[in-house]
Formats: structure tokens, sequence, C-alpha cells
């Protein structure tokens, strides 16, 4: 009842933003429809681990980040690119480079793994949890040591210019480039775990590891492969994030947080609701930095993302897609 | 054989030792057997407690040139050591006694702060309020409250805090509620930042932070009739941090002691059920929320005084003081220590947060000097957290129960229990799996 009300005045106060500012009102929506493709990439990765081990894979954020900024040395040092190169060596190097941080985020991810989270498999649910944030520094601290504490960008490779303009709102061809490597992936991604053998394995982990494994899963590998599966995820998001903003050593946190709210609003486990949840979020960042009638503004924004999560936790926490179970109610 | 008997032994030993070769040293052995054993238990504390009561006079004539180390922490630093000693026994208090996941403490340690920040320094400029503050001069605008009231009204106040946010959370699943708990520890330390304009209502003076906050003190008073100081910050190097030290040792050993004879009261034992079996706890008849309500309260008000006294002693609340990194630091030292282990969690303290303060600064320096290479000197305080993070790891996979781990603690750890947090991620039990057959528990009904 209360969460309708929230809802109702909600969508009263798009109205209004609306109707007052529509320009900006579309401009607003199409950034938050860029940023949450982004927050899908990395969501998708929280809730593939959440999906087969129920953990909170706190060091995935960090993941991110590192492969960020490895990408950083990939495309200014490696290949040198910057936006007078031309078109094909750029889209050239651009491929090479999520190809690498595709596969740099699945061997550290992958290596976490293994070295950390396999050991605890019949540990108490604490330890793992406990574990995971201390794999989070862990990784945080690598980043720090190689890159150290100043902020890494790359030059403005994909150009500003519209692809369409329609009245004031223009869709720039930087933003339309997130979508168009995300959506891809996405189609890449439900194809491997609706029909292959392996993503039929990972569902049957998923379920009952047990039987699972009665049944001739390796059980570890093909955790290993969902560890895989998720790192790639956060390298391609990495690299996205990077042509719009820069990246730290501890971009990764936030952000990490942010997609896990992404994950959790769309019920964690859910691959659909993570997009969708990474979507909403994405939209309700963009609203709120980016609306000018009573917007907080952008630094009430992680306090709102948050009230979020523990709104969601507290009165839904199977999330908008999610199975009500009885663990989490 | 009962304890007659054993001494009974150990008397006749002595005897047939003595008759054989009866050196000094068996002697002083056989004296110090004589002593009555509750005595002698109180021996090696009363030793701990005159060293860490006169620490300030004997700190400055200390080496400095220690192997390792170099120096023992300056009097003002063992202050905030000891601040951080105290917010881990108060964490110890949820995570150890009660199983419940925080990963917000620093909330607590914020809504602390910021109470001493709001109720004894000139931060409401609009009103002009004055109890028992000392030397703040009664034209002076503000909220001027005894820092002793202060620090009181800020663990209760936190306390509240504590239940507000348990209420809502507590009947979650241990991860979900660790997420809860980050949430509110990352609102909280938002909130102060930016609640600068509320309105037009300066809240918490932003990036700023309040300060300068007032100063303790006993007033002229006490001061003639029994010596006490005026005010700790009116009187020279090095008394004030001296003073701010005893006070703060007094209110670590309040703390402790409540901790302790908590862990052994009703309250305790029923924190402890719910730790180890949920649901049988409930079924016999403890108030699930309830009790969990009563552990985050209590971990809450130790972390609330903590947060009034380091207030206080910065003379100043600033919102870049209340990181999540301070979460896992606390975490880090209570994993360290034992969840659970008081004892544990007391040294692990310490030596944690004597690490924070000064002792990774002077190992870096001092691996410099001598190991690293001048072409290769690292920063190493840089790196604290990823040596937390290390630390975390490690124990987590060899020893989950801590260096000093409580005696139950550890057996539920070896045994398995079904408290909230300790379901196992899976049960495997395959016999290509290490250990697998040992550790999962057949027969175990699924929970819901």
């Amino acid at each position: 009842m209360l969460g309708l009300v929230f809802v109702g005045l909600l969508i009263a106060w798009l109205i209004v933003n609306l109707i007052k500012t529509p320009t900006d009102f579309f401009n607003v929506l199409l950034i938050g429809f860029t940023q949450g493709a982004v927050y899908a990439l990395v969501a998708l990765g929280y809730t593939l681990v959440y999906g087969i081990l129920q953990l909170i894979n706190f060091a995935h954020g960090d993941v991110f980040a590192l492969t960020g900024l490895v990408a950083t040395t990939f495309i200014s040092s490696w290949f040198g690119l910057d936006n007078g190169t031309a078109v094909l060596t750029i889209g050239g190097g651009l491929l090479v480079t999520f190809l690498g941080a595709a596969a740099l985020g699945a061997a550290v991810n992958t290596s976490i793994e293994f070295l950390a989270y396999r050991r605890l498999r019949n540990a108490p649910r604490l330890a793992v949890l406990i574990t995971a944030v201390g794999m989070s520094f862990i990784v945080q601290n690598i980043s720090l040591a190689i890159y150290d504490v100043n902020a890494k960008s790359v030059p403005h490779l994909i150009p500003g210019t519209p692809v369409f303009t329609v009245g004031g709102v223009h869709y720039d061809w930087d933003a339309f480039f997130v979508i168009i490597v995300t959506a891809p992936v996405l189609v890449v991604l439900t194809w491997l775990v609706k029909s292959t053998r392996q993503g039929k394995a990972m569902r049957a982990t998923s379920q009952d590891p047990e039987a699972a494994s009665i049944m001739g899963i390796d059980v570890n590998r093909t955790i290993s492969f969902t560890f895989a599966l998720a790192g790639a995820l956060a390298g391609i998001g990495a690299v996205l994030f990077l042509t719009q903003y820069n990246i730290r050593y501890d971009t990764g946190f936030t952000l990490g947080l942010i997609a896990f709210t992404a994950a959790v609003l769309g019920g964690i486990g859910n691959l659909t609701g993570a997009v969708l949840g990474a979507l909403i979020i994405g939209l309700i960042q963009a609203f709120n930095e980016g609306l000018s009638w009573f917007a907080p503004g952008s630094d009430w924004t992680r306090s709102i993302v948050f009230g979020i999560l523990i709104a969601i936790l507290v009165f839904r926490p199977e999330g908008l897609l999610g199975e009500r179970t009885p663990e989490g109610a | 054989m009962g304890p007659r008997g054993r001494r009974m032994r150990e008397y006749t030993r002595g005897q047939a030792g003595r008759a054989a070769k009866a050196t000094r040293l068996d002697v002083l052995r056989a004296q110090w057997r004589r002593i009555p054993q509750r005595v002698r238990g109180l021996v090696p504390l009363v030793t701990l407690l005159t060293l860490a009561i006169t620490y300030p006079f004997y700190v400055d004539s200390l080496p400095t040139n220690i192997p390792v180390i170099l120096t023992l922490p300056t009097v003002h630093d063992t202050v905030t050591i000891l601040i951080f000693v105290i917010m881990a026994v108060g964490l110890n208090v949820v995570v150890g006694y009660a199983g419940l996941l925080d990963l917000g403490y620093v909330a607590f340690y914020a809504i602390g702060a910021y109470t001493a920040g709001w109720l004894a320094s000139g931060q409401f400029q609009q009103v002009n309020f004055h109890l028992g503050a000392i030397g703040v001069g009664s034209n002076e605008t503000g909220i001027h409250i005894s820092i002793w009231l202060v620090l009181l009204i800020a663990g209760v106040i936190t306390a509240i805090g504590g239940i507000l946010i348990g209420l809502p959370t507590l009947r979650l699943r241990g991860d979900y509620l660790a997420i809860v708990t980050l949430g509110f520890g990352e609102i909280i330390p938002q909130f102060v930042r930016n609640a600068d304009n509320l309105h037009g209502f300066d809240l918490t003076h932003g990036t700023f932070g309040i300060s300068p906050i007032d100063a303790p003190g006993f007033g002229e008073t006490l001061h003639n009739a029994v010596g006490l100081p005026v005010r700790y910050d009116d009187s020279f190097p090095p008394t004030p941090d001296r003073l701010f030290y005893w006070t703060v040792l007094a209110v670590l050993l309040i703390t402790v002691f409540c901790s302790w004879r908590l862990r052994d009261s009703r309250l305790g034992r029923a924190w402890i059920a719910i730790r180890e079996d949920e649901t049988a706890a409930g079924a016999m008849g403890i108030p699930l929320m309830q009790t969990k309500t009563w552990a985050y309260a209590i971990g809450a008000f130790f972390g609330g005084i903590a947060g009034a006294y380091v207030a206080t002693f910065n003379s100043g609340a600033f919102p870049t003081q209340f990181d999540f990194n301070i979460s896992v630091f606390l975490l880090c030292m209570v994993i360290l220590g034992g969840m659970g282990s008081l004892w544990g969690v007391v040294v692990a303290g310490t030596i944690l947060a004597w690490l924070n303060v000064e002792g990774l600064g002077n190992i870096g320096s001092w691996l410099n000097e001598n190991i690293f290479p001048a072409s290769h000197q690292i920063d190493v305080p840089k790196y604290t957290f990823g040596i937390y993070g290390v630390i975390i790891v490690l124990m987590m996979l060899f020893r989950p129960t801590g260096l000093i781990p409580e005696r139950r603690r550890k057996r539920e750890i070896e045994e398995g229990t079904r408290g909230p947090l300790d379901e196992p991620l899976y049960e495997m039990r395959g016999a290509d799996e290490p250990g697998g057959g040992e550790r999962g528990q057949p027969g175990r009904i699924p929970r819901g």
C-alpha cells in the first residue's frame, strides 16, 4: 500500500517534469537508458554468481575496475588510439580491447573463485561472505598498486555526433555505441544459458548442486565457468564505462553496489530481472541528476540507490521478477 | 582424581624434589603454588593494568630503534587505538555473540560523533543552551552540554538508531542483513556530507564537518575538592593526551566488563542460542526479534560512545572519517581475534588499530631502510586495506576460529550449526571432495 503510494508519487513527479521540460526529460531518459546498459552487464555478473553459489561476490565490482584500468593501458599505451586515428583502427583496437578485457575479467574472477571461495564450499555462509569482502579489498589494492590513486581516462574515441535529433532531443553515437555492444552480448548470454549444454549444467547446478553432481555434471567446472562468464561481462562493461567516464581503483566499489542493487531490484538470480533492474536504476539515477523540478541532485544519488536497496530487501526481497522463497521472506 | 588428590600429589612430588635437589627455583615455584588460585589468576590482569595505566610515564623513555616496529605508539595515538578497540568490542556483541553480520557499523560511529557535534558545539547558532559544559562562556551560542552527559546521550541515541535500523531488517536472512547494514553504513555518512542545506537548514555543516567540539572536564568545584582536571584541553602537552588516555582506558574497561557480564547473562546466552540454531532457540521460547534487536542496540551503544569520544578528542566530526573501510577494519579485528572471543577481540583490536595508526608506517619505513632496495621503496600504509583483505581471507581459509578462539564458537565452527548465518553454502558429499564426507551433515532438514 505504502509502496503503491510511493510509486504513484514518483510517477506524478515524472509527469510534472515531462510537462515542464519535455526536451530535458527525453534527453535524460536516453542517458539513463545508456547508463542502465552498463549497469546491466555488471549486475548480470552478480546475479549469475548468486544464482549458482548464493554468494554476494563483493569482489565483482573491483574486478570491473581492475579490467577497466588495464583497458586504459590497452587503448592508450599499446594501441595508441585517440580521436585522430582512422576509424578502422579504432574499431579493430576497441574490438581487441573488448576481447582482452573480457578475457582478463574472466581470468581474475575465476582465480578468485579458485583461490578462495572453492576452499570454503562446506564452510558457513558467513565465512564465504566475509572472504568475499576481503577479496574485494585485495583486488582493489592490486589496482591501486599498478595504477595508483589517480583517475585514468581514454581519449574520446567514439564521436559525440548525434544519431538522430528530434526537436531538441538528440541521441549521440557515443551513447548509442553502448547499446550496440550491450544488446548482442545479452543475446549471446541468453543463448549460452538457455541453449547450450554448459548453460543447462549451470541451471541444474543452481537448482540442486548435489543432484547435478549425481547426474554427472562437474559442479566445480560449472561454477568456474559461471565466474568466467561474470568476469567477462564485467570486462566488457568496464570498457564501455571507460568510453564515457574515467575510472579509478575504487570506482568498482560504488558501481558494484549500484549494480548489486539493480540485481536485487530485478530479483537476484534472475537474468532478465538483472537487466530490468539495471535499466530502472540507470533511469532513476539519470532522472535524479538530470531533471530540474524537485530533483535531489547527484549528491543524493547513492543515498537514493541504497535506500531503494534497503526498501526492496525489507519489503520485497524476491525483487520484481524473482520467486518468493521461504528464506527470502 | 579430585582436586585434593592432585594437591596431595603435587605436594609429595614437591617434597620428593626438595629432598633430591632443592633448587631456589623449585622453592619459588612451590611458594607460588601456595597462593590461592583466585589470586593467582588475577596477577597477569593486574600487571597488565598497571602497565597500561602508567604507560604515559614510561613511553617516552623507551628506545626508538626497536627492530621492525621502531617505537611503541605515542599516548596521542594510543587514545585512537583504544577507541577502535571499544568499537570492536561493540561490534563483537553483534557479530560474535549474536551471529549477525553487520557491514555498516561505521553508521553507529558516525551517529555518535555527530550527536556529540550537535550537543557540544556552536553548530546550532539559533539556540543558546548550556548544561554543565566546562569552559564555555555563557554567551556562546549553540548547545553545550557536559561531555560526560553527551557520551551517555550519544550512546542512547545511537542505540535507538540501532533499534530503528534493526526492527525492519533483523528478520532478513544473514547475507541480506549484511547488505542492508552496508546500505545504512553508506547512506548515513553521505547524509551527513550533504545535510548542510536541508531547505536552508545547516544540520551537519557538510564536508567541513562540525568543529570545534567542547572538551571534557570536571570543573572548578571538583578540581578544588579532589584535584580532578578542570578542562582537558586547557593544560600544556603532554597532559591533555594523558587525560584523554586515562579516560578512554576507563571507558574501555567498563565496555569490556559490560561485554563480559552480558555474555554470561540471560540475554547473552539467548544470543548464543540464536547464533547456534535460530529455529531451536525460537522453539525454546526465546523471543528472536527482541533478542536480536537488543544485540543491535547494545552494539550500537558502544559504537555511539566511541564515536562521541572521538569527536571530543579530535574536537570535530568530519564526514571523511566514516568510510565503509572502517566497518571492514572493525570486522577484521573481530575476525582476527575470534568471533565472540572478548579477549581475542581486545588483543586483535589493539594490534590492528596500532597497525593502522602507526604500525604500518613504522614497519614500512623499517622495511624501506633495511630490506627493500632504494629503487623499490614501497609506501606500505597505502596498502593498509589490502593487507586487511589478505588477513581476512587467510583467517577465513586457515583459521576461521580466530587467534584466540572462544571455546564454544570453535566447537560450533568445527561441528557446524544451524544459526542464521551458518548454513553451509553447499553440502557436497561427493567422494572426490576433500573433507566433504566429514563436514557435510547427513540428515539435515532444509531450512524454510
